[in-house]
């Protein structure tokens, strides 16, 4: 039973990394329809800033909030510079400046501050938490984190005539133009947002698996599952299905004997496929409504 | 009276499919126009010209400034609402959010005093306001259209057939609403309609479009009692 117990906590702290991602994936999802397959690498990218802070002499929360404020300003020159030119080009031009933000992000970092595995610190320490050791330090204040962003962004979408303005422009761009929402600058917004919960994924993730340029391949993986499980459309959806994730991968690896911890990426993708197999648009996704 | 909108050969076009050949009109401040024509006339594309939503070329002057060369989102924080074919509310936002929308570009203190003014002109919407824009009935989400584009609290709104898929009881109540809107606030009209007549009752002016030209204009009034506009629009 503690076994099991300390699996779901586990599971439940990665799988709070997964919704991050998951989530930022959907927020570029709604504003462009297509999968920002460089999440990870912009994620990764910003743990290696915030890392350069700290060596430099920066106190830890100094670092992550100034990191998140540089990941956000990114994203939205990404968006600019990048996607707003983009706009109705074709889906394959999509995907190659996808390719081409992974490659770029994943060699610079290494150009910059090298290929090696370099150890990232928390902020919360890494003694086990509860005697028992049920869950560690970090796991616990890394909850707590993700929780406050979580809560932040909910606030912000909900109750914020900015959040409005935005949801309204990812669900119907022209009904927004309407009232005079520049869709344009929202869809920025949306970057920015998701390049800083991505930032905050990197930060949050980058102690448990160390720094260095491919560390958020298998997180992007975990997070495009949970996006998936949780049917795109839905920010909600999407964090549960990231948590969800994190939970069944530990509990496969531990329970299942022939998953151990080299299947875990393989039966997170079987779970992407069989989803889509059953319910094409996710777990809480619903077939989208023909506009007449 | 002065126009406050005033148009000279506006062209539209969707790819290189031309659909307004150069039209010419003016609506006075204040004042109340009709746009009368068959299906596929163009009047949707007229509306959606104005306010930036297609291709388009010509002369658009809003009070004195030419507004042709602006995106969308600017001419509406010049205090133009459109009300589109087919409402074009947000279906699963509620009442609520969808009138704050409306007036997103707007102070905020001011937007919650004309929510109420707006639940004032439909006391219903005020019942359902915690409920989803695409659970409405068709007359209330007309109302949620309207209401939306009251929030702006505009200076020309641009009704794209109001009356679309409502009983005839609501649709008599609608214009009488549109009316009071324009007598009391000033609020200057462009109608779209499929019922000529009532949208003759309503305006001062009215424009025949006839495949991308305005055949015909002059005073509703006139218009109404015209032969040719009785066989056409009128079925009589
Ligand atoms: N999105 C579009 N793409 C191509 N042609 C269009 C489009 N919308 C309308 N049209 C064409 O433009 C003409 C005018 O249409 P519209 O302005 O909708 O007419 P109305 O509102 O008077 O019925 C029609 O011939 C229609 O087929
Ligand atoms: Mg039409």
């Amino acid at each position: 039973m503690e076994l099991f117990t300390q699996q779901v906590l586990a599971g439940i702290a990665t799988g709070g990394i997964y919704a991050l991602m998951a989530l930022a994936i959907v927020m570029i999802y709604q504003a462009i329809h297509h999968l920002n397959f460089a999440q990870g690498e912009m994620g990764m990218f910003s743990a290696f800033v915030a890392w350069q802070l700290l060596l430099w002499g920066a106190p830890y929360w100094l670092a992550f909030v100034a990191t998140i404020a540089l990941s956000f300003v990114a994203g939205v020159l990404i968006e600019r510079i990048v996607f707003k030119p983009l706009r109705r080009a074709p889906v394959f031009s999509h995907l190659v400046v996808f390719v081409a933000l992974f490659a770029i992000f994943n060699s610079l970092a290494g150009f910059i501050w090298d290929f090696t595995i370099k150890p990232f610190p928390s902020p919360f320490g890494t003694t086990p938490l509860f005697g028992a050791g049920l869950i560690g330090a970090h796991q616990a204040g890394m909850l707590v984190v993700i929780a406050v962003v979580l809560v932040a962004l909910f606030l912000f979408l909900r109750t914020t005539r900015l959040g409005l303005a935005l949801r309204a422009a990812a669900a119907n761009p022209e009904s927004a133009r309407l009232v005079g929402v520049r869709v344009g600058w929202m869809m920025a917004l949306g970057w920015g947002l998701a390049s800083a919960i991505g930032a905050v994924a990197g930060m949050m993730i980058a102690p448990i698996v160390f720094l260095e340029p491919n560390m958020m391949l298998s997180v992007l993986l975990y997070g495009f599952a949970g996006a998936v499980l949780g049917g795109l459309a839905s920010p909600g959806g999407a964090v549960f299905g990231g948590f969800l994730v994190g939970v069944l991968e530990n509990l496969a690896a531990t329970y299942v004997p022939v998953v151990g911890s080299e299947l875990k990426l393989p039966i997170a993708l079987l779970l992407i496929v069989v989803v889509l197999v059953l319910r094409p648009y996710g777990l809480f996704g619903r077939k989208p409504v023909e506009r007449v | 009276m002065t126009a406050l909108l005033s148009v000279r050969g506006l062209t539209a076009a969707y790819g290189d499919r031309r659909v307004l050949n150069g039209l010419d009109f003016d609506i006075a401040e204040g004042g109340a126009a009709a746009l009368l024509g068959a299906n596929g006339a163009g009047k949707t594309t007229t509306l959606r010209a104005l306010c930036g939503m297609t291709q388009r070329a010509g002369a658009i002057v809003l009070d004195g400034q030419d507004i042709a060369g602006r995106p969308t989102e600017e001419i509406v924080r010049l205090r133009v609402a459109h009300v589109p074919e087919g409402r074009g509310t947000l279906t699963a936002f509620t009442v609520e959010e969808n009138l704050a929308l409306g007036a997103i570009t707007r102070p905020a203190r001011e937007a919650a005093a004309d929510t109420e003014r707006v639940y004032a002109y439909f006391p219903v919407l005020k019942e359902r306001r915690q409920q989803q824009a695409g659970t409405l009935s068709g007359g209330e989400q007309q109302m949620l259209a309207i209401g939306r584009a009251l929030m702006l609290r505009p200076r020309l709104m641009l009704l794209d057939e109001p009356s679309f898929g409502l009983a005839p009881m609501l649709v008599t109540e609608l214009f009488e609403m549109l009316d009071r809107v324009r007598r009391e606030e000033g609020v200057s009209l462009l109608i779209v309609e499929q019922n000529a007549a009532l949208a003759l009752a309503i305006t001062d002016h009215a424009y025949l479009l006839q495949t991308g030209a305005i055949v015909q204009s002059g005073r509703s009034e006139e218009m109404l009692a015209d032969d040719g506009v009785r066989r056409s629009y009128l079925g009589h």
